[in-house]
C-alpha cells in the first residue's frame, strides 16, 4: 500500500502543473472568466426585464458561481485521464506507485484553484453590478455547505473519471450529453423546488443540486429551499462518503477491466 | 535474489468482438513465453513491429493483463502483487511524447520524479546531476514543447534512469532518433548499469545492430513466440556454420531470378539489388567451398564481379535464419 506521504507528495505536483500553466497561458483568463460572467449577466438581464423578484438575480450569480465547479468536475477532472491518454502521460501514472485518487484530487484542487478565480469573477460581478446582497450571519454556514458540496462533487468526478479508463472517448460522449441536463436539474438558475418533489428529490442525488440549494438558504436567506438546510447538509455529508466509495471501488473495477480488455493504454481508443 | 523477470506460459490474446456480420477474431501477441532474466542483465527483446514485444513490456509494467500464464517481477506477481511491482520498475518508451508542454525540462522531470515517494530536495540533486551527466544542463529552463526529439528522448531516459528502479523497461529507445543521439543515447543506458550491478534491463528492439551492441542476452521473438535465447555470440556461433558473401556485378542484368532458381549455386537464401547498372547479389552458401561454383554460374550468365566480401554473421543473419524472413521482410508482411 502506498504511503499517504507519497499519495500527497503526487496529489501536490499533479495540482501544481494545473496552476502553473494556467499561469503560463494567461489566455484562459478571458475564456474561463469573462464569457462565463457575460452569460451569467445575460440570465439576470432577463429576470430584471420579466420583473422577477430580486433574490432571482441572488439565485442566478450564485448558480453562475457553482456552475464553474461543475464544468471542472466534467472537463478539468473525469475527462482528464482521457487528456492524459491522448497526450501520453496515462502509462507513467497508471504504473507508477500511487493511488489514482491521489493523480484525480491533485487534478481537482489545482483546477479549483483555477475554477475559483471564475467564481469570484461571477460574484464580484453580481455584488458590484447587480448590488446582490448576501446574509453576513449566514456566510459560515454557507461555506460549510460549499465544502460538503465539493467533496461530494468531485467524489463524483473521480466516479466518471473511472469511465473514462474503460471507455476513453466513448465516454466523452456520455459526458458532453450529462452536461445540459445537469443544468437544468441543478437549479442554477432558479430553485429545484419548482421542480415539483419528485423531480427535486431525483435532482437531489446530484450534491450541487442539493448545495446550491443550501447554500441559497443560507447565504441570501431565501424560502424557497426544497429541504431544510441541516438535512440537505447531511444529505450532501451521505453522498460525499458514498461517492467517495464508489469512485474508489469503480476505479479499481474499471482499470482491472481496462486491463483485461487492453484498453488502458491505447491511444486511439 | 530472485530473477528480476521471470515468465512461464505467458500468453496474452486481443479478442475483436464481431461486427457487421464479420465473425469474431483473435490475435495473440504473446504466445507462451518463457523467459528469465537475472538481476544485472541487460536482455534484449529483439523483434519486428507487431512481434509482440511491446505488449509483453505492458503486462510486465502492471498495464495489461496477460490472457494465462505466470509473469513476475523481482520475484512479485505482476497481476496479485502489482502496487509492489510498481515500486520497482519503470518504463520509457522510443517516441514517447509524453509531459506537459508548457513546463520546462527540470519542472516536468520533479513532476514525474513526485509519483515515486522522492522529497523535492532529493529530486532536484538527482535531476541537475543527471541533466549535467546527459547533456542538458543547458536546457534545464527550455519548455517541453520546444525540445527536439533528441532533446526529449533524454529527457525520457532521465525520467526512468531518476527513480532508481530495479528493473528498467526500455521499448524501442533509439526510435526515430538520428545516429548521433541514438550512439549518446546507447552510452546512456550502458552508464546507467554500470553504476549499479544489481540493476536490470529489458530493452525491445527491432535494431538488431542496437542488441548486440548492448545485450549480455536476447531473445528472438516473432509472432508472439520466443524463437531463440542466449547471448548474442552464441547466437551468432549458432548459425556460423552459414557463409554469407556479396558480389557486385556488371552485366547481369535481370538475371537474379535465374540465380535464385539455379539448383546449382547450393544458396540458402539470395537477395538481389540493381542500381546504376549493377547488380549487387547477398547470399548464403552451406560453407566457403560453394562459393567457387555460385560464382561459375554468376560468370556462365554474363556477370563480371566488381566487388566481392565476405559478411560476417550479425543477429540479423540469425533472426532470418530463424524466422524465415529478414526484420524489414517481417515487417511489410504483417502491415
Amino acid at each position: 500500500m502506498s504511503s499517504l506521504a507519497n499519495n500527497l507528495r503526487a496529489a501536490s505536483a499533479r495540482a501544481w502543473i494545473r496552476v502553473v500553466a494556467a499561469n503560463r497561458e494567461l489566455s484562459w483568463v478571458f475564456f474561463e472568466t469573462f464569457l462565463p460572467a457575460m452569460t451569467t449577466a445575460g440570465y439576470v438581464l432577463v429576470y430584471r426585464a420579466l420583473g422577477a423578484p430580486a433574490e432571482y438575480e441572488a439565485y442566478v450569480i450564485l448558480g453562475g458561481v457553482m456552475t464553474a465547479f461543475w464544468l471542472n468536475v466534467l472537463w478539468g477532472m473525469a475527462a482528464q485521464f482521457f487528456w492524459e491518454k491522448d497526450m501520453g502521460n496515462l502509462d507513467i501514472y497508471m504504473m507508477a506507485p500511487i493511488s489514482r485518487m491521489s493523480i484525480l484530487l491533485g487534478m481537482a484542487v489545482g483546477g479549483m484553484l483555477g475554477t475559483a478565480m471564475r467564481s469570484v469573477v461571477i460574484l464580484v460581478l453580481g455584488i458590484a453590478l447587480f448590488h446582490v446582497r448576501f446574509e453576513i450571519g449566514g456566510l459560515a454556514a454557507a461555506f460549510g455547505i460549499f465544502l460538503l458540496s465539493m467533496t461530494a462533487l468531485y467524489g463524483l468526478g473521480m466516479m466518471l473519471a473511472s469511465l473514462f479508463l474503460l471507455f476513453g472517448r466513448g465516454a466523452q460522449r456520455w459526458v458532453e450529453v450529462a452536461q445540459e441536463p445537469v443544468y437544468l436539474m441543478s437549479g442554477f438558475y432558479f430553485p429545484i423546488a419548482n421542480l415539483g418533489f419528485t423531480a427535486a428529490a431525483i435532482a437531489s442525488a446530484f450534491p450541487l443540486a442539493l448545495g446550491i440549494d443550501a447554500i441559497r438558504q443560507t447565504a441570501l436567506g431565501s424560502d424557497t429551499g426544497f429541504l431544510p438546510v441541516g438535512v440537505e447538509a447531511g444529505a450532501l455529508a451521505a453522498l460525499a462518503v458514498l461517492f467517495f466509495l464508489l469512485a474508489r471501488r469503480m476505479l479499481r473495477l474499471m482499470e482491472n477491466r481496462a486491463k483485461r480488455d487492453g484498453k488502458l493504454t491505447l491511444k486511439w481508443q | 535474489m530472485p530473477p528480476a523477470i521471470r515468465t512461464r506460459n505467458l500468453t496474452r490474446i486481443y479478442r475483436k468482438s464481431p461486427k457487421r456480420g464479420a465473425p469474431a477474431a483473435e490475435f495473440r501477441a504473446v504466445d507462451d513465453v518463457d523467459l528469465e532474466i537475472q538481476p544485472g542483465e541487460l536482455f534484449g527483446l529483439l523483434g519486428p513491429n507487431g512481434a509482440g514485444k511491446t505488449t509483453l513490456i505492458k503486462i510486465l509494467c502492471t498495464l495489461l493483463f496477460p490472457t494465462s500464464g505466470v509473469a513476475e517481477v523481482c520475484g512479485l506477481d505482476i497481476v496479485k502483487d502489482c502496487e509492489r511491482v510498481r515500486e520497482k520498475i519503470n518504463m520509457v518508451s522510443g517516441g514517447e511524447a509524453s509531459g506537459y508542454g508548457l513546463l520546462t525540462i527540470r519542472e516536468q522531470l520533479w513532476v514525474f520524479s513526485q509519483l515515486y515517494g522522492l522529497t523535492t530536495k532529493e529530486a532536484l540533486s538527482r535531476i541537475d546531476r543527471m541533466l549535467d551527466q546527459y547533456g542538458l544542463a543547458a536546457d534545464a529552463g527550455t519548455k517541453i514543447n520546444r525540445l527536439s526529439t533528441g532533446m526529449r528522448q533524454k529527457m525520457n531516459l532521465i525520467r526512468g534512469f531518476m527513480t532508481g528502479p530495479s528493473v528498467l523497461f526500455l521499448d524501442e529507445p533509439t526510435l526515430g532518433l538520428d545516429a548521433h543521439i541514438a550512439r549518446q543515447a546507447r552510452g546512456f543506458i550502458r552508464d546507467w548499469m554500470a553504476e549499479d550491478r544489481t540493476r536490470t534491463i529489458l530493452l525491445t528492439t527491432h535494431y538488431l545492430a542496437e542488441a548486440q551492441e548492448l545485450c549480455d542476452r536476447v531473445a528472438i521473438i516473432h509472432q508472439g513466440r520466443i524463437r531463440a535465447c542466449d547471448t548474442p555470440a552464441a547466437l551468432i556461433a549458432a548459425h556460423r556454420g552459414d557463409a554469407v558473401f556479396e558480389v557486385t556485378l556488371t552485366g547481369l542484368d535481370g538475371q537474379a531470378e535465374r540465380l535464385r532458381q539455379d539448383a546449382d549455386m547450393k544458396v540458402s537464401r539470395l537477395d538481389a539489388d540493381v542500381a546504376a547498372g549493377r547488380t549487387t547479389v547477398r547470399f548464403t552458401l552451406p560453407d566457403d567451398a560453394a562459393l567457387t561454383g555460385a560464382l561459375s554460374r554468376m560468370a556462365a550468365l554474363g556477370g563480371k564481379i566488381v566487388n566481392l566480401s565476405k559478411h560476417e554473421v550479425t543477429l540479423e543473419d540469425v533472426f532470418v535464419k530463424i524466422a524465415g524472413q529478414s526484420i524489414a521482410e517481417a515487417e511489410k508482411s504483417s502491415e
